[in-house]
């Protein structure tokens, strides 16, 4: 058997159905042997959208995502969907072509050194140049990607390589000897974590994007009907709390709710969860592990102690440790506290009043008509920082670049949560600048029956930058998005229904026609060229 | 304060790029570094010397962890290791101070390996603080050229880092 057929094969075995990708020469075998799979190839229109759909599928399925790109540009077009997917740790597996092996070196057609560019925000990466290795390579790279922290990994394959001739041999279970995650928590510190939670006065649980690890989220429920502790979340976190939860606070951070940034504050006793505590969500974090104790659970170590020093740090999965908690901690209550946090309940603030949609009560309205378990993903820019304090789906997914804020994720994010799961409502949210950055994939989610419903906040100005410039510089310089396209006449150029929406009034029956049009429709949202990222009582935090 | 991490790696292509990378893009310094394959097949060690400036230590060795390549590793203090640097240095010499110039090599403990009319080439082996005198001790005579290794050093006693447990 030739490689590049081992390579689909190795695909197979490890259940993958669906791939992301764009051809070229020099991943021309793969292809080919592709072509003779049940496999579904999913054709984007520029490779960094393959890894965006890919992210999206992986953190759906809850598999490893996988995508496909040739030698050279195809491959270096990839790279800011693998970053952004290191960052959020997304577990990827990308396979790129690579030209002949032996001209590797010589800058040939196409020829980028793509392990070397990826190395610094890659969890791991191969360059298979024996034939003997690829099976081999393939499981570890499934391996590695899905375990521990999540991640992408890479394969290179040279074109002659693929068309060598290998013994095709998947192993069911593999070992690497320098890669060993740990899964249980140390049991003393578990145990320490238990005796400070039990003579905590105000602790607050802080729940970041790990809590969507398998059998994270089952865990935590079983924590909190022990343990009755108010809790916050982080932008990955959002979605992650479970719907029955009470004294969820909503989301900390410098976009985050005032209650949530009050009860933080407030804490003697912080339990984070699965985060890393990015400068978003903990801008001072020396200032907060001040006047507190800080119990830090995270599967990676590295983590632990890097941005907040922590009092108990517990490495390891995220489920088995609550589960572990959960049976050291007795049933606790903290009615003082539960008291105090009733005042910091988050009122919903006045909207800015500016011509154009209030962007809140479009969130409202919107989340309102999603069914259970409905997908939202969020761009970057003022529409995801609108969503991301907004979302309120029982069971849903909030997908959005946290780590990285890369603009134009949302729409190939959702084009691949929606392959991953035909049956979820699945909504894209973009800026009029970040649509701009990924609107030819809409040929894909027409080419292939992907069904997505696209809005798109459109105020002709890049809201993000313009804020900041007009807070730091006093005045505005290329945010002004002139030259851009009428949005509803693009989406007809592909065939897709479109409305726009303008007032207030008129948003109930805008979502209704969104929410009743068959398969893609795109909703313009008009917003006002000033419209502030925060309520404007908020932004002097 | 000056720590050594030795880090037993696989022997593959990029190990040694993806070690130098994480230093160099996380901002620690390396003060310096050795390579070499060890007693088993497929195993390399790199022996790293850092300077522990704000307690980055704790962070170099996990993320030398994390890196896949790296099986395993561990840091010393500088009382707990053998640690051995080469020097290589070409110094002036001439018929009147050549023979206090290898005077000086043999009394130190080093060689001399190559002897031309206007120069003496030495060889120097000890502790990177050794080398450094020693070097010192020359420059009166005008050094042409230096070349060191980065330090390569062992633990003391019987229990040796090694990829069981």
């Amino acid at each position: 058997m030739k490689v590049c057929e081992a390579m689909v094969k190795c695909l197979e075995a490890e259940g993958v159905t669906e791939i992301f990708g764009y051809p070229g020469a020099a991943i021309c075998p793969f292809y080919d042997a592709l072509s003779r799979s049940s496999i579904r190839h999913i054709l984007v229109r520029s490779e960094q959208n393959a890894a965006h759909a890919a992210s999206g599928y992986g953190r759906v399925s809850g598999k490893c995502g996988v995508c496909v790109a040739t030698s050279g540009p195809g491959a270096t077009n990839l790279i800011s969907g693998i970053a952004s997917a290191y960052m959020d740790s997304i577990p990827l597996v990308v396979l790129t072509g690579q030209v002949d092996s032996s001209l590797l070196g010589r800058d040939v057609f196409q020829e980028v050194d793509i392990t070397g560019a990826v190395e610094p925000f890659i969890k791991h990466s191969f360059l298979v140049k024996d034939p003997a290795r690829i099976c081999r390579a393939m499981k570890e790279a499934f391996y590695i990607a899905s375990t521990g922290r999540p991640g992408p990994v890479l394969i290179d394959v040279p074109v002659d390589v693929q068309n060598c001739e290998t013994r095709f041999s998947y192993p069911a279970q593999i070992q690497i000897r320098s890669y060993r995650p740990s899964s249980k928590g140390h049991p003393g510190q578990v145990r320490r974590a238990a005796e400070a939670l039990r003579y905590a006065d105000r602790p607050l649980l802080c729940i970041g994007g790990g809590a969507f690890a398998p059998g994270a989220g089952e865990a935590l429920g079983r924590f909190l009907s022990k343990v009755r502790i108010p809790l916050v979340h982080t932008m990955m976190g959002i979605g992650a709390v479970p719907p029955a939860a009470s004294m969820n606070l909503g989301m900390i951070g410098v976009h985050g709710q005032k209650g949530a940034n009050l009860a933080l504050n407030r804490a003697d006793l912080l339990l984070l969860a699965g985060t890393r505590v990015s400068d978003r969500a903990i801008p001072s974090p020396e200032l907060l592990s001040r006047d507190k104790k800080v119990i830090h659970i995270d599967i990676d170590p590295a983590e632990i102690g890097k941005n907040i020093p922590a009092d108990i740090p517990i490495v390891g999965d995220l489920g088995i440790i609550l589960d572990q908690l959960t049976g050291e901690v007795p049933s606790l209550r903290f009615r003082d506290w539960e008291h105090e946090i009733g005042f910091y309940q988050n009122r919903a603030p006045a909207a800015y009043p500016g011509q154009g949609i209030d962007p809140a009560a479009f969130f409202r309205e919107l989340c309102g008509r999603m069914w259970p378990g409905g997908i939202l993903t969020a761009d970057v820019g003022q529409n995801q920082i609108w969503a991301a304090r907004q979302f309120r789906v029982p069971f849903g997914r909030f997908l959005t670049s946290g780590g990285m804020g890369t603009m134009g994720y949302a729409i190939p994010a959702a084009l691949g949560a929606k392959a991953a799961a035909p049956d979820r409502q699945t909504v894209a949210v973009c800026g009029d600048g970040s649509f701009q950055m990924s609107m030819m994939e809409l040929a894909t989610l027409r080419q292939h029956d992907i069904r997505v419903k696209i809005i798109v906040f459109a105020n002709n100005r890049l809201g993000m930058v313009r804020e900041l410039q007009q807070r730091q510089y006093g005045r505005t310089e290329a945010v002004r998005l002139d030259g851009s396209p009428d949005f509803l006449t693009i989406a007809a150029a592909y065939g897709f229904p479109a409305f726009r929406v303008e007032r207030d009034a008129e948003i109930p029956a805008a979502l209704d026609a969104l929410f009743r049009s068959e398969g893609t429709t795109l909703l313009e949202v008009r917003v006002s060229p000033d419209e502030p990222t925060l309520p404007p009582e908020l932004v002097e935090f | 304060m000056k720590r050594t991490i030795s880090v037993l790696v696989e022997d593959r292509a990029g190990v040694l790029s993806r070690v130098a990378g994480l230093f160099a893009r996380r901002g620690f310094n390396i003060e310096s570094l050795a390579v070499g394959p060890t007693a088993e097949a497929g195993v390399s060690c790199i022996t790293i010397v850092a300077d522990d400036r704000d307690n980055v230590m704790e962070q170099i060795n996990k993320q030398l962890n994390k890196l896949i390549d790296v099986i395993k590793l561990k840091e010393y203090a500088p009382d707990e290791l053998i640690s051995r640097e080469l020097l290589l240095l070409k110094v002036n010499a001439n018929a009147q101070n050549r023979g206090e110039i290898a005077e000086l090599a043999r009394l130190a403990g080093g060689k001399v390996c190559d002897i031309t009319r206007s120069s003496l080439t030495i060889e120097y082996c000890d502790t990177p603080d050794r080398v450094e005198s020693f070097l010192e001790l020359c420059r009166t005579y005008g050094i042409k050229r230096v070349v060191r290794t980065g330090a390569a050093a062992i633990e003391k006693g019987q229990h040796p880092l090694s990829l069981d447990e």
